[in-house]
């Protein structure tokens, strides 16, 4: 059991990572939701479906939305990375 | 320095996780008050989820809190984001340009969720009292799934807001008029009522599903409104 929770540490320490590292701010928010759904997983092993289900329907779905939602209000909606949607902007 | 920090801060947080997952002994602290809790739930709330008993029995109170602080948050979003009549009618021209369906893909797969997700929310919440879940889980999901179908077809779908509002104040008020009546009965408030019924059957805990089905209901309103309002008011600004 304790190498099902390292594997799943690991994805959820590298789905943190690409939410720092990555140019697109619509994988970032696909990344952080990885993270709520590995905790989820860890949550489900320590024998805690009730944290569990909770972690999946606010951490990953509802967190998502509203970040995805801000994302739109923001302007950030593309599917280009970052730098070449504020490139874009510079040039117009 | 910033991200050094942050992911200073997340390989800690894995240290910690892999020492508490693979050392302590799970379930094997000691714990009075959960222990007093685990023996007598079964008999005095007649719950198949211990979770449930603890969240709307022993702890009524405790839920009641969490509904007014999340009602106090969704009426605070409420009032600041959503647009004025009179921006209404000045932005209408506006919102039929800027309204448009999503992709081919979205559309066709939130029509397949949509009722598969409905369903999923009911079953959360009904069986609250038998399952792992409940109300806040299952109306999450409602919520969800109600503010995706608007985000992802504005042109087809509208969701009334004044029905919205009515639902979240009755099932609010149907939660404290529960947890009164237990009063007027000479038990405390939000005591279950209504006789334990077969153990672990859905007729059964109670009042203790229909608490959930307020709760469930109030959730799911409190945050599809609060969805809606941070979405449509994204043409008006």
């Amino acid at each position: 059991m304790i190498w099902v929770v390292a594997v799943v540490v690991f994805i959820m320490l590298a789905a943190a990572l690409a939410v720092l590292f990555l140019p697109n701010m619509i994988a970032a928010v696909v990344a952080s939701a990885v993270v709520s759904l590995s905790l989820t997983v860890i949550f489900a092993i320590v024998k805690a479906p009730d944290v569990a289900m909770t972690e999946a329907a606010i951490g990953a779905g509802l967190s998502s939305l509203i970040l995805a939602i801000g994302l739109k209000r923001l302007g950030y909606w593309k599917t280009d990375s970052i730098d070449k949607v504020k490139a874009g902007e510079r040039h117009d | 320095m910033t991200k050094y920090s942050a992911l200073l801060f997340i390989s800690g947080l894995v240290f910690l996780l892999m020492v508490i997952t693979g050392l302590l002994p799970m379930g094997h602290t000691p714990m009075l008050v959960g222990n007093a809790i685990l023996e007598g739930a079964k008999d005095q709330v007649g719950a198949a989820n211990v979770v449930t008993s603890v969240v709307l029995g022993y702890r009524g109170l405790d839920t009641l809190g969490e509904l007014s602080i999340l009602f106090a948050a969704a009426s605070v979003v409420g009032l600041v984001l959503t647009k004025s009549s009179f921006n209404k009618h000045a932005s209408n021209n506006d919102d039929k340009h800027d309204h448009h369906d999503s992709g081919f893909v979205a559309v066709n797969a939130i029509d397949l969720i949509f009722p598969l997700l409905l369903v999923v929310g009911m079953y959360i919440i009904t069986h609250g009292h038998l399952t792992p879940g409940g109300g806040f889980q299952g109306g999450v999901v409602l919520a969800v799934a109600f503010s995706m179908l608007v985000i992802v077809r504005p042109r087809r779908v509208s969701i009334n807001h004044g029905m919205v509002s009515i639902i979240e104040s009755f099932a609010g008020v149907s939660f404290i008029v529960i947890g009164v009546v237990a009063l007027f009965k000479g038990q405390s408030f939000l005591q279950p009522l209504l006789g334990h019924g077969e153990f672990a059957s859905l007729w059964s805990a109670g009042t203790l599903p229909l608490l959930y089905l307020a709760v469930g209901l109030k959730v799911g309103a409190e945050l599809a409104g609060l969805l809606l309002a941070l979405n449509t008011d994204e043409v008006a600004s």
